[in-house]
This record gives C-alpha cells, sequence and structure tokens, in this order.
C-alpha cells in the first residue's frame, strides 16, 4: 500500500513539473516583448542594444519627447476615430448580416453567406492592390473614409454573429413578432441583447485590429496629419536611424487605450471567447 | 373575445404536407385543447392561427374575420410558448410589458395594466426580478401574464406546461383553467398529454398525422370514442384492444372467449375494446366474460391493475386495492355491456 502511494507520487511529479515548466515559459514568451518595450522607453539611445531590463540609468526624457512632439496626439486621435467608427459599424453591420442569414431563409441565402466566408481566405495583402485602385477611382486617398472603408463590415464578425443568432431561440423572436414588433425591433431589442458576450468579444476584435493596422493605412495615405499611431511611430525610424527608444514609448503609449477596452470589456470577453472556442 | 374557424385548411412544408384539410368552429370563450401523439401538427396549426406560417390552403376566422393575409399583431391573439420565451435581459415587469410596447397608451396606463395583471396572477412582490431569478412556475406565469396584457380576443398555448415537474403541472393546469373562468377569453390549448387534455377542455380535437380524428367534450370521446386511435388515446391505462371474427352467437376473440352480441355488424373482422377500468373481477353472480391468470399486479392506492394472461394476450383489468389477488391466480373478468367498444378491423372506425 505505501508503495503504491509512493509511486503514484513520483509518477506525479514529473508530469506537474513539466506542465509549469511549460506555462512559465509561454507565459514569459509572451511577457517579455512588453517587458522589453517598456524596458527600452526609458532607456537612453547609447543602452538600448543592452538586454538589461533595468536600465543602467533610467529617463524619462523619452516620454517628455514623444508626449511634447504635437504629431503624437494627431496620430493618436486618428487612430481613435478610425478604431471607434470602424468596430460600431463593423460590429453593426456584421450582427445584421449574420442575424439575417441565421434567422432569415430566403433564395440565394447559402450563396451569400458563403461568399462572405470565402472572402476570409483572401490575405489582406491580396486585397492591398485592389482596394487602393478604389480608393483612387474614388477619390479616397488621403482620407479617414479611405482607411476605413475597407473594414465598416468584417466577414470573420458576420460569420461569427450569426454562429451566436443560432443560440438564440426562434421562440424569442416569434413571441414578440406576435406582440407586434417589426423585424427590426426584434433583431435590435430581442436579439442583440442575448448576444451581448458575442458583440464584446467581436468589439475587442475589431478594435484591437483597427487600432494595430499598418499596411494599409501605411498605402492609403501620405499625409503625415492623416497618419495612425502604428504609421506615424515608424516614422520616428526613418528621419535619422531607427529610434527604438522613441518608437517603444510611443508604443507603451498606444497599449493605453487597448487595455482600457479589454478592461471595459472582459467580463464579456472571457465568456465570450469561452462560448466561440477562440483561444484569445 | 372571438370565435375561431378553420375552414379546409391545408398546410404544406416544401412538398411534404403536413396538415390535411382541417375543419373546426371555436365558440366564443370556449376551451378547446388540440391533443394527438408528437409530429401530429398541432404546433403547425397553432401557428398557421397565429400567423406565424402561411397558410397553404383553406381559410382561418377570427372574430368572423378571415385572417389568412393579417400579421401575427393584427390578428388580437396571444400565444405562450413552451419554453416560455420570456426574456432573460429583462425584468418581470418588461417581460409582462413587452406586449404593450406598440400598443398606443399613456404609459400610466401601461403601467395599470401591468400591476393588474401581476396582481391576478399573484406576482406583484416579483415585479423587479428577472427570469433567472424565477422557478420554473413563476417563469410560466410570466409568460401567461405577457400573454394576457394585452387583453387579447384568443389565447394560444403550446404545450405550456411540458417544462413543468408533475406537481407544478397539476397546479398550473388548474390555475390556466380558473384564469379561463375569471376572462372567459377564447382559448386554444395544445397538448400531447390526454390528462391535460381531459382536466382543461370544453372541447377535445384529436389529431393524428395531419387528421382530426374527433372533436368533443372530455366524457364524448371517452364514452364514445369515433375510432380505435381515439379509444386508445384517450384514457389511461389505454383501452384493451381484443381482435376477433363475427360468429352466430356474437364475436369470437382470437383469445379464445366468445362475447356474446345481438346486432348483426356489417363486417366480420371486429376488435373488441374494454377500458381497465370497466373489466372487474366476476363477483356476486355476474356472468364471466373471459378468464386468464394474473401475471402481475400494480398497486396504485385505491385500486389495483391486474395484468391477466387470456390464452397469451395479456389485458389489463381493474382490482381491489385492499384485498389485491395474488399472481398465478386464476381471475375470471366481467364487464357491463354498455362499456364494451367494436371496431372495425380494418378500418379502426367505431360500430355501434
Ligand atoms: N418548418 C418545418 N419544416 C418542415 N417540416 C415541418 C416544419 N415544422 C413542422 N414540420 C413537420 O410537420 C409535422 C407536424 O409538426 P408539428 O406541428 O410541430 O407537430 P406537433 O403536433 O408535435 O406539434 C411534423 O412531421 C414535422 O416534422
Ligand atoms: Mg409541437
Amino acid at each position: 500500500m505505501t508503495n503504491a502511494f509512493d509511486y503514484s507520487r513520483k509518477r506525479i511529479a514529473p508530469a506537474k513539473v513539466i506542465r509549469w515548466t511549460l506555462l512559465a515559459l509561454g507565459g514569459i514568451a509572451m511577457v517579455m516583448p512588453i517587458v522589453f518595450m517598456l524596458s527600452t522607453s526609458f532607456k537612453w539611445p547609447h543602452e538600448i542594444y543592452n538586454l538589461k531590463i533595468i536600465p543602467d540609468e533610467p529617463t524619462i526624457e523619452n516620454y517628455t519627447y514623444v508626449l511634447e512632439d504635437g504629431r503624437f496626439y494627431q496620430w493618436f486621435w486618428n487612430s481613435l476615430v478610425i478604431s471607434t467608427i470602424t468596430t460600431i459599424s463593423a460590429v453593426l453591420f456584421d450582427s445584421i448580416v449574420g442575424y439575417t442569414l441565421c434567422k432569415f431563409r430566403f433564395r440565394g441565402r447559402m450563396i451569400v453567406f458563403v461568399a462572405i466566408l470565402s472572402t476570409l481566405m483572401i490575405p489582406t495583402e491580396m486585397l492591398v492592390i485592389p482596394w487602393y485602385l478604389m480608393a483612387k477611382d474614388f477619390g479616397w486617398l488621403n482620407s479617414y473614409w479611405g482607411i476605413m472603408f475597407p473594414g465598416i463590415m468584417t466577414a470573420f464578425g458576420t460569420f461569427l454573429m450569426k454562429q451566436f443568432f443560432e443560440s438564440v431561440p426562434n421562440d424569442f423572436l416569434e413571441a414578440a413578432r406576435i406582440d407586434g414588433l417589426n423585424e427590426f425591433q426584434i433583431w435590435w431589442s430581442v436579439a442583440m441583447p442575448l448576444v451581448t458576450p458575442a458583440l464584446s468579444a467581436l468589439a475587442i476584435f475589431v478594435f484591437l485590429g483597427n487600432w494595430t493596422a499598418f499596411i494599409w493605412p501605411l498605402i492609403v495615405t501620405n499625409d503625415p496629419e492623416l497618419y495612425t499611431l502604428p504609421v506615424g511611430l515608424t516614422t520616428f525610424s526613418v528621419e535619422q536611424s531607427v529610434e527604438w527608444e522613441l518608437i517603444m514609448t510611443g508604443a507603451a503609449l498606444a497599449t493605453i487605450p487597448t487595455l482600457i477596452v479589454f478592461l471595459v470589456f472582459q467580463r464579456y470577453i472571457i465568456r465570450g471567447v469561452v462560448m466561440t472556442g477562440i483561444k484569445g | 373575445m372571438a370565435t375561431v374557424e378553420l375552414k379546409k385548411l391545408t398546410k404544406s412544408f416544401g412538398k411534404t404536407e403536413v396538415l390535411h384539410g382541417i375543419d373546426l368552429m371555436v365558440e366564443d370563450g370556449e376551451f378547446v385543447v388540440f391533443v394527438g401523439p408528437s409530429g401530429c401538427g398541432k404546433s403547425t396549426t397553432l401557428r398557421l392561427l397565429a400567423g406565424l406560417d402561411e397558410v397553404t390552403s383553406g381559410q382561418i376566422l377570427i372574430g368572423g374575420e378571415v385572417v389568412n393575409n393579417l400579421a401575427p399583431k393584427e390578428r388580437n391573439i396571444a400565444m405562450v410558448f413552451q419554453n416560455y420565451a420570456i426574456y432573460p435581459h429583462m425584468t418581470v415587469r418588461k417581460n409582462i410589458g413587452f406586449g404593450l410596447r406598440t400598443a398606443k397608451m399613456p404609459k400610466a396606463d401601461k403601467e395599470k395594466r401591468i400591476d393588474e395583471v401581476a396582481e391576478i396572477l399573484g406576482m406583484t412582490d416579483l415585479l423587479e426580478r428577472r427570469p433567472a431569478q424565477l422557478s420554473g412556475g413563476q417563469r410560466q406565469r410570466v409568460a401567461i401574464g405577457r400573454a394576457m396584457v394585452r387583453n387579447p380576443s384568443v389565447f394560444l398555448f403550446d404545450e405550456p406546461l411540458s417544462n413543468l415537474d408533475a406537481q407544478l403541472r397539476t397546479q398550473m393546469r388548474l390555475e390556466i383553467k380558473k384564469l379561463h373562468q375569471d376572462v372567459g377569453t377564447t382559448i386554444i390549448f395544445v397538448t400531447h398529454d390526454q390528462v391535460e387534455a381531459m382536466t382543461l377542455a370544453d372541447r377535445i380535437v384529436i389529431m393524428k398525422d395531419g387528421h382530426i380524428q374527433q372533436v368533443g367534450t372530455p366524457s364524448d370521446v371517452f364514452q364514445n370514442p369515433a375510432n380505435m386511435f381515439v379509444a386508445q388515446f384517450i384514457g389511461a391505462p389505454s383501452m384493451n384492444m381484443l381482435e376477433g371474427t363475427v360468429i352466430d352467437e356474437g364475436i369470437q376473440l382470437g383469445a379464445g372467449p366468445v362475447i356474446a352480441h345481438k346486432n348483426q355488424f356489417p363486417v366480420d373482422k371486429i376488435t373488441v375494446g374494454i377500458r381497465p377500468s370497466a373489466l372487474v373481477p366476476a363477483t356476486g353472480g355476474a356472468p364471466t366474460l373471459m378468464a386468464g391468470t394474473i401475471a402481475i399486479v400494480e398497486p396504485l392506492g385505491a385500486e389495483s391493475l391486474a395484468y391477466v394472461d387470456i390464452n397469451g394476450t395479456m389485458v389489463i383489468a381493474t382490482v381491489s386495492g385492499r384485498t389485491p389477488p395474488i399472481v398465478g391466480d386464476v381471475l375470471p373478468l366481467t364487464c357491463p355491456p354498455e362499456d364494451i367498444h367494436f371496431f372495425d378491423t380494418a378500418s379502426g372506425k367505431a360500430l355501434s
């Protein structure tokens, strides 16, 4: 008996060690870039290739520089406006289209759905050229609208919302129909409140996607007034050499809104992520 | 309040016809229960009435007016769904008031009406709660309240009690019956449970495979079933069915006994039906109809059910609960002649 007990203890211990080691390694791998971002933002230029986490001579000079440089606020504002509008728009359009595809039977429904789904398989890099030509012909280059238009609706979000609306029982909708609500009211005041976890998760995904978008905003704008934050930050690297400490400072400041968005919506996103089975 | 009339109503989904011409007249203030096995078309009928699905052919009249082309809200009906369909994100007050959202009346009047309904349902204390904080029976009551609040002329119920446990179901059954007596609105109620149908209905509509089998009062369909399906569907345990052949003295059952009968029958294959409640031990000189060995005894309290083996055919008889017979005994059984039903084996139709 005693032997068996000891034996089992010995068997479990290594499994635990491996599990914790892997988790720790994963955690470190994820946290390190953020640690270095913060660390670098407090370093003088001569120290940035020194991999020490705590700088020898910490400074807030970089922050003062970035914040006193008026361009930062402009880029931050651009990013905020663009990300917010795109998020609201994508969440609304994705859910109304997802709802329609989920709850109504009409001719061509499957074709529309498959068409939307298939766009998920085309990488952004491939779309950038057609988007650019389109924006050019419509005269949308160098405008907020030019940056935003590809993202006002997303195939992924439409798919996600369609799946979530499957969980809303039809009885709920029919009861409202009998009570005299029109289809738009049913969508807005019955179906939408029932999928708030999915809406929050989608809002976070879309916001982050737009906040960090780089290639498209870079291509569609060449007016520094219209740069988004990621595009603007790279100008710290073209002017003289790569000024890593300034880029990292800007990046550190840029994470603040994403943190706020996440903290506001996190109690929903955790439920939402669990429900979709998508690992955040 | 209103009458409801169905005229040659059919419904097809694609090429499959699931309702094959339903004709029915429901009087103003009547409580009509549709009953039948799962898949027979009860919900479909109700959904057509509510306007949630389109009629394939035939007519629906509410209050004498053809409503085929009216939207659900224009029919002045209210529907209670099996899973309640009350909204988890709204309080009880909001849920009950939901039916008034589109009504053109001052807010104060709406609130007053919600309070009235809550009062009738005994839910005044629960108005600010959310559905998650309610029991099954309370949720059901909210759903009913939501239907009542608009003063509809017809209530439609689709298996509203089937998610409740047995005790609660009995209680809610009483409450719905009482509600009907109080408000007097026409009610069309769907269930697959014949006990529910018998206890609630003014009239029962028994359906099978998209056809109406019989329409009648509970005692009518119990005493005079129109066919073998109705005979077996109504009443628990089910009616004993014994196949036989017409001979000169009456009917020779396949199981052996002969049922004496004077009348002439138009066919020669007959099925004899006897309810377990009518089949009792032959005592005190009553003539023995059939006899067999007792295989199982099920005590129910006041009485017991005896499963009696008549030459290989099992019948259910009702015996005393106080001194039930013993398994293995031979039991002679009798039945009053008026409680014996005769059916044409081929068509299943009742023969008088
Ligand atoms: N939307 C639908 N599409 C196709 N067939 C349906 C649909 N709704 C119901 N049916 C079919 O119609 C028949 C009757 O269904 P229903 O009215 O729901 O039966 P129940 O008496 O159990 O309420 C069933 O055979 C069912 O499969
Ligand atoms: Mg049904």
